[in-house]
């Protein structure tokens, strides 16, 4: 396949980008798009250019590191799949694609391709976890938990915090990140000591972090590649709503 | 001289580690505030130490070179992770758990940490299911369990076929609570590039800021590495691609010992190679076999679709010649299996390097509802990647480079031989022996970090209790920083022609065809000639775009695969000194008539630890003898 290319370019948080253009010719149906990544890059390093930087690791679309805004998408075209496992069969010969980093305020870019997601962390250090130290765990059949209302909270445990649900959203809102956080806790009963505190704490830091509203346009489900319910998005309100109303913040 | 004493305590398998425990030195809480740890790599090990050390309260500082710990290599375990709680009443128990282990590691591990890790199991498994990690339920709400390669009972512990990703995001979120309450700082997107030891003790570690390219320094009383495995050294591997062995390899050449560098595990079913520019192979999980049946067609080079094959007409050839385990042999029996069968021409796919796992027997037994249930994501993915359903016809898979049970040598109390750096998880030796059992990573890095290390390093500190932070202006930080720069700087000025992955895949294909499934003494000795000619290439031909002081993704490759040059060299020793076949090491002058490995307890069962004598020199050999008191050494049969 004959494959064009317009790839945003940007040498450090500091400086101006811009797109550039490449042409790829040889390209398999069988590579990944890293892989078609890689080959460009090849090329570019034996041409005495600079590669194209981009984050990747495990490249099986568990780690959540890959991430590009493909034609107007993130992860490309196809739904339920992360970059790092995006084929260039689903691309037609002689096609031309767009490719650019996470854009939100909240994800200021590092280098080409690259943005920083510690934001992310933030927010899960704000509470997204269950206080418990090592060694003071009960027998873990102690507790036993109904077997759908643990299936949802494995649903809500899938994401891979890549990012893409901010990229999808036109407010750059986290609301489906932390709402599958807060939903997977408040599911089961280890996490339920502490719900409303966690809601509120993680919600908080969210806004404090620059992320936008929800406006219910359901663009995060749509390209989440875990493909996350936005019904999540509805138990966090709800369990925001009711921590407000009923319980008092704090240790 | 380096003196091995694995001090593993007296006394019956069953109360070594209890009697230890007790026996182990104590740092009281107003001075574990004192005393400073680093932690590098956030993985099941890594996480779980840096989180337990900071809430015993001793101030950790912790390193990974992804953006977040989020992302470690353990996400990507699919399987499961083993405990002998023997919830289904099968006769499980933590003897059994250790036998299994060391028996699957063809007696190659060491008796009393393997029985440790297996001791601790439960607790892993009662912590994870506290953090919130939603392992698999039954209709009672208890937790569900299903059997793995080489065992006969069901021990493993799951999350569909995402266990690693869960037991991480727990471990994750452990260390967020403690970042937040500021007992762990954490710094993300470092790359360790040497250890600094002052008067022979390790105090800290030199990193490479991969945002700015900095060289900084970072001091503390103690030093413990969980970086993982070097899989990755035969370029096509399962492994996530930053996998490395650069920080372990850093303190090999400061001293601490290797210890059996070419164990490394063959994972059985990965997706096979599919075309000339990948650079990494996916494994679908051991867990499959426990429903999918692997088989190739009768005939030589039959070319028919799978589908279109009759019962007659295939061999399942693992059912074949092992009756009692069948498909869930263990990996190292199954690769093995696997590649005779392709290499006698039998193989599948356009390259027939490939064979088939198919579900057609339990779709049709279970429903298709089932077996999603089970292996969703898994089948999800292999679609993704091949374009083919596997629901519809059979899966091709191929054995990979997966984990390594090679690594760091360490005593009872994880500590290498440099004093006061530790190995912890995949990066230690210490549990595995020849070949790894499915779903006991987990179990022993989570272990090692949460309920073994936190013990043993305390008997160590108490003797830092009076010793001030470490000086990082001190010569020593100072003559380590400028070695890393001068290398650095010496990779940069090369300056050559061609591409640093090019060089891995060249390399990785040297050790695979060389040192990889099958070796023997003539192959070695001509993959260390053909490492020394490439590695001499690498040296004049490499070629790094851009400056060391920034983002530079080629440099941090290159200071990579300048070490895999050396880490290939010592798996070559190792696997030449070993005339034996065991496990993952299989030479091919040593096998039984019907092909099985033939171990030599009498004249190999010890760990090959390894000292550093400089660069492409003799490296000097030391043996620790390995002794079994509590399982007999027999051979190891599946059939």
């Amino acid at each position: 396949m004959d494959i064009k290319l317009k790839i945003w370019r940007q040498k450090n948080a500091t400086t101006k980008g811009r797109f550039e253009d490449y042409e790829l010719s040889d390209v398999s149906p069988e590579m990944s798009f890293l892989e078609m990544l890689d080959y460009l890059n090849k090329q570019l390093i034996e041409e005495g250019k600079e590669p194209v930087t981009f984050e990747h690791d495990c490249r099986e679309g568990i780690c959540g590191t890959c991430g590009l805004y493909i034609n107007g998408r993130p992860h490309g075209p196809q739904q339920h799949t992360t970059t790092c496992e995006l084929h260039m069969r689903a691309f037609k010969d002689g096609d031309t694609i767009v490719v650019e980093p996470w854009r939100s305020k909240a994800f200021p870019i590092i280098k080409d391709l690259a943005v920083d997601r510690s934001a992310f962390d933030k927010i899960m250090q704000a509470g997204g976890f269950v206080n418990i130290a090592t060694g003071s765990a009960p027998e873990a059949n102690s507790i036993p938990i109904n077997k759908k209302i643990s299936d949802r909270a494995f649903d809500a445990s899938v994401c891979i915090g890549c990012g893409a649900c901010v990229a999808a959203c036109k407010n750059s809102s986290a609301m489906l990140f932390v709402a599958a956080k807060v939903s997977q806790f408040a599911l089961l009963p280890q996490g339920k000591v502490e719900a409303a505190d966690r809601v509120q704490r993680m919600v908080e830091k969210m806004d404090e972090l620059g992320f936008g509203f929800c406006s219910n346009t359901y663009a995060c489900e749509f390209d989440c590649p875990k493909g996350i319910s936005v019904e999540f998005i509805a138990q966090m309100n709800r369990e925001f709503l009711s921590a407000k109303l009923c319980s008092h913040k704090g240790h | 001289m380096i003196k091995l004493d694995s001090k593993i305590p007296e006394g019956p398998i069953a109360e070594k580690w209890s009697k230890h425990k007790n026996s182990l030195r104590l740092v009281n809480p107003a001075n574990k505030k004192k005393l400073e740890i680093i932690v590098v790599g956030t993985g099941l090990a890594g996480a779980s130490a840096a989180s337990s050390l900071g809430e015993l309260g001793y101030n950790v500082k912790v390193f990974c070179f992804q953006d977040t710990p989020r992302r470690a290599h353990s996400v990507a375990a699919q399987g499961g992770i083993n405990a002998a709680k023997n919830y289904k009443n099968d006769g499980d128990s933590v003897h059994r758990l250790f036998y299994d282990m060391v028996k699957g590691g063809d007696y190659r591990a060491r008796e009393a940490n393997v029985y440790r890790a297996a001791e601790v199991s439960n607790q892993v498994i009662d912590h994870y299911t506290a953090l919130g990690v939603p392992f698999a339920r039954d209709y009672g709400g208890a937790l569900d369990n299903r059997s793995f390669g080489g065992v006969q009972v069901s021990r493993t512990f799951y999350a569909k076929g995402q266990t690693g990703q869960q037991c991480l995001l727990g471990t994750y979120s452990s260390l967020s609570r403690q970042i937040a309450k500021g007992r762990v700082k954490m710094y993300s997107r470092r790359d360790m590039l040497d250890v600094v030891v002052i008067d022979g003790k390790a105090r800290g570690i030199i990193t490479r800021n991969l945002i700015t390219g900095e060289i900084e320094r970072h001091g503390a009383h103690a030093v413990v590495l969980a970086t993982g495995g070097y899989g990755t050294v035969f370029y096509l591997s399962t492994l996530a691609l930053g996998s490395n062995a650069t920080a372990a390899w850093s303190a090999h050449k400061k001293g601490a010992l290797f210890a059996n560098p070419s164990f490394i595990q063959i994972h059985p079913t990965s997706i096979p190679v599919l075309n000339d520019y990948q650079c990494k192979l996916t494994l679908m999980s051991e867990s499959l076999r426990n429903d999918g049946r692997v088989w190739v067609p009768k005939e030589k080079g039959d070319k028919r679709h799978p589908n279109s094959i009759t019962e007659e007409e295939r061999d399942y050839y693992l059912e074949r010649r092992y009756p009692a385990f069948g498909n869930l042999v263990p990996r190292d029996v199954a690769s093995r299996a696997a590649k005779e069968r392709c290499d006698a021409g039998y193989g599948v796919g356009d390259t027939g390097l490939s064979v088939y796992l198919d579900f057609k027997d339990s779709i049709a037994k279970q429903g298709q509802k089932a077996i999603q249930d089970k292996y969703g994501n898994l089948f999800e993915m292999y679609e993704k990647i091949t374009g083919i359903n596997p629901y519809n016809e059979p899966m091709r898979i191929y054995p990979a480079g997966h984990y390594t049970m090679g690594g760091l040598w360490v005593d009872y109390n994880l500590m290498t031989t440099i004093p006061g750096l530790y190995a912890i998880g995949e990066s230690n030796f210490s549990d595995h022996g020849a070949n790894r059992l499915g779903a006991s990573s987990l179990m022993q890095c989570s272990g090692d970090g949460y309920f073994i290390l936190p013990y043993t390093i305390s008997d160590y500190l108490a003797d830092d209790i009076r010793t001030p932070k470490t000086d990082t202006n001190h010569l020593e930080f100072e003559r380590a920083e400028k070695e890393v720069k001068d290398r650095i700087d010496r990779l940069m000025a090369v300056n050559g022609t061609q591409t640093t992955s090019s060089f891995h895949k060249r390399l990785g294909k040297i050790l695979w065809d060389h040192c990889g499934m099958f070796r023997n003494a003539e192959g070695l000795k001509k993959g260390r000639e053909l490492l020394d000619q490439l590695e001499e290439e690498f040296w004049k031909e490499i070629k790094i775009p851009g400056t060391p002081d920034e983002l530079n993704q080629e440099l941090e490759k290159a200071i990579k695969v300048a070490d895999f040059f050396e880490v290939g060299r010592l798996m070559i020793e190792d696997a030449l000194a070993r005339n034996e076949s065991c496990g993952a090491h299989f030479r091919e002058e040593y096998q039984t008539e019907q092909g099985e490995a033939k171990r030599d307890d009498a004249n190999y069962a010890y760990v090959a630890a390894w000292e550093y004598h400089g660069h492409a020199k003799k490296p000097a050999l030391h043996k620790e003898p390995l002794k079994f008191e509590f399982v007999e050494l027999k051979e190891r049969s599946y059939k």
